[in-house]
């Protein structure tokens, strides 16, 4: 059962405490969208070895949702941080270099 | 036989006696005495049947590795089978029954198996009842069905109770003996918060019966000493009978206390489930010695020389007369030397090894008269149901037999295996011991914690540190690993010095002797629990089942309640023997947890009976239960299904109640609807978003009927929505929906629109809200009095604040029914005082309160759709007609996109319809309707399903809403729906608005 | 108009190892607003005359007190009475701000677990650490309490008030009297 640290209001809690949301940084296509892009929004997902960005919500907490950066092998987190923004912050992404150098995940690397 | 010696037993308190009984039998032992060392104690060799063949099975074990002694305890309330006896401590009282035998453990008819162990080798199931297929459900099945399993399953309700704990520590700690103490020790004295938890009721592990000095003073001494010293320690926390069941992600352990379990009369509590976090765990659980493969190994009489030593030294008893010992190690000659102080008789020690000078144990065994045989085997065990003497061997031969000794008892020693399941469960892996010949814990391979790093050491045995000195300096050394993982500082400080005789080599036996016919192999035990022999392995591997992994499942080789404690080791070096490959290149199978199976009460902890769950409660319930509710479970909340009167069954209280509520006064207890508050200058922008409809436009003061759908397009929840001001908008969802739309609205406010000012709050609760329905609802109102509610002042879909009878409420003029109808939400505190007002004023208007069966049929002969029946997460609103409720205007709104997919616009899709049986019954709920031809299964085409079916007492007839293929297109046809016993249904496809289709009765 | 009544009509315990009583009636206000915004830190210190708390803390004046539920919610808790008239002077004070103050004093139950052994009986329920040196008067903490959403805090040493929702009172009355069941001491915590 993992540890996870919300960055919204401080508290280091395990696994019962939050509730996961899926895979991180999806950009919504609304009307408009062409059917390819409709379609990978709704339904493509990473399914990496390693590193991965995921959403979690602290749900019996303060109840907001954050971005946590681990890893499936080995269930490492590298760190979590804020819902509010499209894609993983650099210093986080600095230092799952120092770890996993080389890792990819979408666009990011 | 064995017998309770004069002197001796550690651990027995002689002045209290206790009394037990083992299969009727009354007994005799001590306190501090366990199950097994009493039975031993009163000659009770025979402690149960094997799985397979029903053989005669003895103690081989003295701790948790014991596969045979497994027995039936307790009655009723506190019964529970497979209880280990050598973890069971005797208490007062206690009664036990031995198990998998009949019609008694002397004399088992399924004992016949033994004789057959010829025609049922490994596999023997799977060949066997392959074929014919149909034999399988009704012959095979029940006959394996009825001789599997062991013990009996409880029949009462577990009269004990249970709980979980959570607990916090930089380091845990998991074994008390002696390399756990010294990591204790040394990782509290860095200030460290240290967790030292035993599974026995002991501490000290094997350290004061294998004996040795610590720093010049008896290692039982030294157990005592430090352990003193650690319970004066503010920052360390100790507990025996707690048993570290598993190591999981982050540091995470599950701890097993037994409470009561040696002390039934005690107050609480039987279990308790301790859920640990700790920054480092150490674990220094020991290491179990191997049972040697030969034949006749399970016949009662022959155990584990350390065990057959914890009996002695601990509790006093000796398992024989005259022993036998047989070996490949220097540690067994330890039990020789015990037997021989004790004024027992042991007529020889049979070394495997060849070795060219004497160590100090031969050396000594040679002191005290033993005859020593080096190079020598057990050929065989004589005797059935015990020991009576041994054929000795060459080790290096086929099993000729030299000499047939005398005996009543066979020790044997083929070494010891780390105990490293804990190491194992969260991944750490393992490295294989040449020297030693075992798996012990690979230092660079640790389980991983949350920031990567190794969060769990092994220590002492469990780490293959097997002799007290390299025991000691191993814990030590784990201890300060542990706190420096834990950020604390660490001291150079000496560690205690053990002092342990010098030993020779041990050699690998896996095989006694090495070449062993098949007879002999196919009675050399390396599974007894689930009765698997060198000769089951070797035929696995034969017949191609060369993974360990499938040997395992195929011989169930360690898949028994032990879970192959003592025939692991043994089993792999039997199938990499028949692989011709290495021990380390077969590998292990998965180490699980719990290390030993724990009660499912402790699983549960104290989610048992009244709070299995948490039952949500309005503040009405009460007063429901009172008047005859028969309830609901909608999620978590219950609501009354109807009201059942005295002389009423169900059904008749259902139609009473809705014929009432068209008829006179109905009241319905709506406080489970969810009220959620959305508020902020982007509100009504939030809303479109949120609903298919135009909410941005609703009026101060209006409410207007909503559907949600999720991105995917499917509506996932309906509800009315008020506008309270300019700002303010507050929204009702469906019961049990709350939490989840409060959910999503916070998702897309926090994670998309994060930019967008409106803040939501879930007021639920705030309010008990009554559904006042009915012809008579406003004179009900108007005899509150204290606001006007004529069709004026309130119109159909407004609300209102006032006062009603004096009570604060907020009065929505809104109908899930077709009636005239208010739904009023008072403050929760005040709900029941409303409820019961409304019941006196409602008194000579023929009120009666109704519940969720009759709300779902004035609701149906409506039309009204209800979210979980017209939809299952694959309908849209398009589906069933709710065009008028999606706004064409807007450019975007959630699930718009998906709902122009082609498969969302196919003219295919299932449209909801209303349906009347031409005979008047009901239709089945659920029930499909068949059209011509099969689709490419064979099956019978499907054209459409009830989704919503009822009796009608205002209609007299059947009534159901269903989807149905080009249904809106079909008005009138006649659909054939299949039943579940037989009957086919026919049903006319109609409208699906059965009563006031112009709506004339809400609209007064 | 009758008198309110909570969820359990006062149910109290105190026959296991620690004292459980549900609280009388009690104010509570919900605030949703940015809680870095002066307009607001003012409309709640006034209203409660309280100071602003920190993240995971509560502070308390009187019969008043403010507990910190995220980066923009706060609870005030007031005499049950004097919500009507505090809500108001929120309102006021509230006017120009993007915010949401709403009274959620019948939405909840709130209960009082006192003595020796509260801590314990609380660690049995919730997964949060609970050692004297780890939870602290003055920390207020959102979570678990088996398996229904609560918040809690310490008055003082040796007493617990957890807040959770009306309709799961009974529930979690009923949790909590398990939990402090005779003879189930735990005995881990120094005291």
């Amino acid at each position: 059962m993992l540890i996870l640290s919300c960055p919204v209001c401080g508290v280091t809690a395990e696994e019962t405490e939050f509730q996961g949301g899926g895979e991180a940084h999806l950009k919504r296509f609304g009307p408009g969208a062409s059917e390819d892009d409709f379609e990978s929004y709704l339904f493509m997902r990473e399914n990496p070895r390693e590193v991965h960005f995921e959403r979690w919500r602290h749900a019996y907490g303060c109840g907001k949702w954050f971005h946590a950066a681990r890893c499936t092998t080995t269930l490492e987190v590298f760190g979590t941080y804020a819902a509010q923004t499209t894609e993983p912050p650099k210093d986080l992404r600095d230092k799952i270099s120092e770890k996993r150098p080389n890792w990819t995940w979408r666009e990011f690397k | 036989m064995s017998t309770r010696l004069a002197t001796g037993g550690r651990l027995l308190n002689k002045q209290k006696a206790l009394t037990f009984t083992f299969n009727g039998k009354q007994l005799r032992g001590f306190d501090g005495d366990t199950l097994a060392s009493a039975l031993l104690a009163n000659d009770q060799m025979l402690v149960g049947r094997s799985f397979k063949y029903h053989r005669p099975r003895g103690l081989v074990a003295s701790g948790a590795e014991e596969p045979n002694g497994l027995v039936n305890m307790g009655a009723e309330g506190t019964f529970e089978p497979n209880q280990r006896v050598t973890t069971t401590e005797l208490f007062d009282g206690l009664t036990a029954q031995s198990q998998n035998h009949w019609p008694s453990l002397d004399f088992d008819v399924g004992a016949i198996n033994t004789h057959l162990s010829r025609f049922l080798p490994a596999g023997f199931y799977y060949k066997m009842f392959m074929h014919p297929r149909p034999l399988w459900k009704h012959v095979y099945e029940p006959f394996i069905r009825q001789s599997a399993g062991l013990g009996c399953a409880p029949k009462a309700r577990d009269a004990d109770t249970y709980e979980h704990f959570h607990f916090f520590c930089d380091v845990m700690v998991i074994g008390g003996g002696v390399a756990g103490l010294q990591a204790a020790k040394t990782a509290a004295a860095t200030g460290a918060k240290v967790l030292l938890v035993e599974q026995s009721a002991h501490w000290g592990g094997r350290g004061p019966v294998d004996g040795g000095t610590v720093d010049g003073v008896p290692v039982e001494n030294y157990v005592d000493q430090i352990i003193s010293e650690l319970e004066t320690m503010p920052n360390v926390t100790l507990r025996k009978r707690l048993m570290g069941a598993g190591v999981y992600d982050h540091g995470y352990v599950l701890g097993y206390e037994q409470l009561r379990d040696h002390a039934p009369e005690n107050p609480g509590p039987r279990h308790r489930l301790w859920r640990i976090r700790a920054g480092h765990i150490v674990t220094a659980t020991g290491a179990i010695e191997r049972p040697l493969p030969f034949a006749g190994n399970d016949i009662p009489g022959v155990m584990l020389a350390s065990a057959m030593r914890d009996y002695l030294v601990n509790y006093g008893v000796s398992t024989g007369d005259r022993t036998v010992v047989v070996t490949n190690n220097d540690d067994a000659y330890l039990t020789a030397f015990d037997l021989k102080n004790a004024g027992l008789s042991v007529p020889v020690i049979l070394d495997a090894r060849v070795l060219a000078r004497d160590s100090p144990a031969m050396e000594q065994a040679k002191a005290l008269g033993i005859r020593v045989m080096m190079g020598h085997a057990v050929a065989s065990v004589k005797g059935t149901k015990r020991v009576t003497g041994v054929c000795v061997c060459s080790q290096a031969g086929e099993g000729a037999v030299l000499e047939e000794i005398a005996c009543d008892a066979v020790a044997m020693s083929g070494g010891w295996s780390p105990v490293v399941h804990l190491w194992s469960h969260c991944g750490g892996k393992l490295i294989w011991d040449e020297t030693q010949a075992h798996f012990r814990p690979d230092v660079d391979k640790a389980p991983m914690g949350a920031q990567g790093e190794a969060f769990v050491t092994a220590a002492g045995a469990a780490n293959g540190a097997l002799r007290l000195a390299d025991a000691l300096g191993d814990g030590d050394q784990a201890g300060k690993l542990a706190a420096a993982a834990t950020g604390f500082k660490v001291r150079q400080t000496s560690c205690p010095v053990g002092d342990s005789p010098e030993e020779a080599p041990m050699m690998p036996v896996w095989l006694m002797p090495q070449g062993a016919g098949v007879k002999l192999r196919s009675k050399a035990w390396l599974d007894y629990q689930n009765d698997v022999k060198v000769s089951d392995v070797q035929l696995a591997a034969q017949e191609g089942f060369e993974s360990v992994e499938h040997a395992k499942r195929y011989t169930t080789l360690g898949m028994a309640t032990d879970q192959g404690k003592l025939s692991n080791i043994n089993g792999l070096a039997t199938l990499a023997g028949a692989l011709n490959s290495t021990i380390p290149q077969v590998g292990t199978t998965t180490f699980r947890p719990p290390y030993t199976p724990i009660s499912m009460g402790s699983i549960a902890g104290e989610a048992r009976g009244e709070v299995f769950q948490p039952i949500r409660r309005t503040p009405m319930h009460n007063w429901h239960d009172a008047h005859g509710a028969e309830w609901e479970p909608v999620g978590h909340w219950r609501r009354p299904y109807a009201y059942v009167r005295d002389g009423e069954n169900t059904h008749d209280a259902v139609m009473r109640e809705t014929r009432n509520a068209r008829e006179n006064l109905g009241l319905l207890d709506a406080s489970t609807l969810g009220k959620l508050v959305v508020k902020g200058p982007d509100a009504g922008k939030f809303l479109d978003m949120l609903y298919t409809n135009m909410m941005s436009t609703l009026k101060p003061g209006k409410c207007r009927y909503g559907l949600m759908c999720s991105e995917n397009g499917f509506l996932i929840d309906d509800g009315v929505v008020a506008r309270i001001d300019e700002d303010t908008f507050l929204c009702h969802t469906t019961t049990g929906g709350a939490e989840r739309i409060h959910q999503h609205m916070e998702e897309w406010l926090q994670t998309e629109w994060w930019d967008w000012q409106v803040y939501v709050a879930n007021v639920t609760e705030q309010y008990a809200q009554v559904a006042v329905v009915g012809p008579n609802a406003r004179k009900a109102l108007e005899k509150l009095g204290g606001m006007d509610v004529s069709k004026d002042a309130l119109g159909f879909m407004e609300w209102a604040d006032g006062h009603l009878g004096g009570f604060k409420v907020r009065v929505y003029r809104i109908s899930f029914s077709g009636e005239l109808s208010y739904e009023i939400a008072v403050d929760a505190g005040q709900g029941q005082a409303f409820w019961d007002a409304l019941m006196v004023v409602g008194h000579d208007l023929g009120v009666m309160p109704y519940g969720t069966e009759a709300l779902h049929i004035l609701r149906a002969e409506k039309g009204f759709i209800m979210i979980g029946d017209e939809t299952d997460g694959t309908v849209i609103p398009q589906d069933l007609g709710l065009h008028w409720a999606i706004s064409k205007k807007k450019d975007d709104f959630l699930g718009k996109r998906a709902q122009e997919r082609s498969h969302m616009t196919d003219p295919e899709r299932w449209k909801l319809v209303g349906l009347e049986t031409l005979s008047g019954a009901v239709l089945p709920d659920g029930a499909y309707a068949v059209g011509e031809g099969e689709n490419a299964n064979g099956q019978k085409t499907m054209i459409g399903r009830v989704t919503s079916s009822y009796h009608s007492p205002n209609l007299g007839k059947g009534i159901a809403m269903g989807l149905v293929l080009h249904g809106p297109d079909r008005m009138g046809e006649v659909l054939e729906f299949p039943g579940t016993e037989g009957a086919t249904y026919k049903a006319r496809i109609v409208d699906p608005v059965f009563y006031d289709k112009d709506g004339e009765k809400a609209n007064v | 108009m009758s008198e309110p009544v909570t969820a359990l009509g006062g149910a109290s315990a105190d026959n296991g190892i620690a004292t459980l009583a549900e609280a009388s009636l009690q104010g509570m206000i919900s605030l949703r607003g940015d809680l870095t915004a002066s307009a607001v830190k003012k409309a709640v210190t006034s209203a409660s005359g309280a100071a602003m708390p920190e993240q995971g803390r509560v502070t308390a004046e009187g019969d008043r007190a403010l507990c910190w539920m995220s980066p923009d919610e706060l609870l005030l808790l007031c005499p049950y009475d004097a919500v009507g008239e505090t809500l108001d002077r929120m309102h006021k004070a509230l006017a120009k701000s993007h915010a949401l103050a709403v009274n959620v004093s019948d939405a909840r139950a709130m209960f009082r677990v006192s003595g020796a052994r509260a801590r314990e009986v609380m660690a049995k329920l919730s997964p949060v650490d609970l050692a004297p040196d780890q939870f602290t008067p003055g920390m207020f903490r959102r979570t678990r309490l088996a398996q229904v959403p609560a918040a809690f805090w310490m008055p003082e040493e040796e007493a617990f008030h957890i807040i959770c929702f009306r309709s799961q009172a009974q529930y979690v009355f009923d949790v909590l009297t398990v939990a402090a069941q005779p003879g189930s001491s735990v005995g881990v915590y120094q005291e």
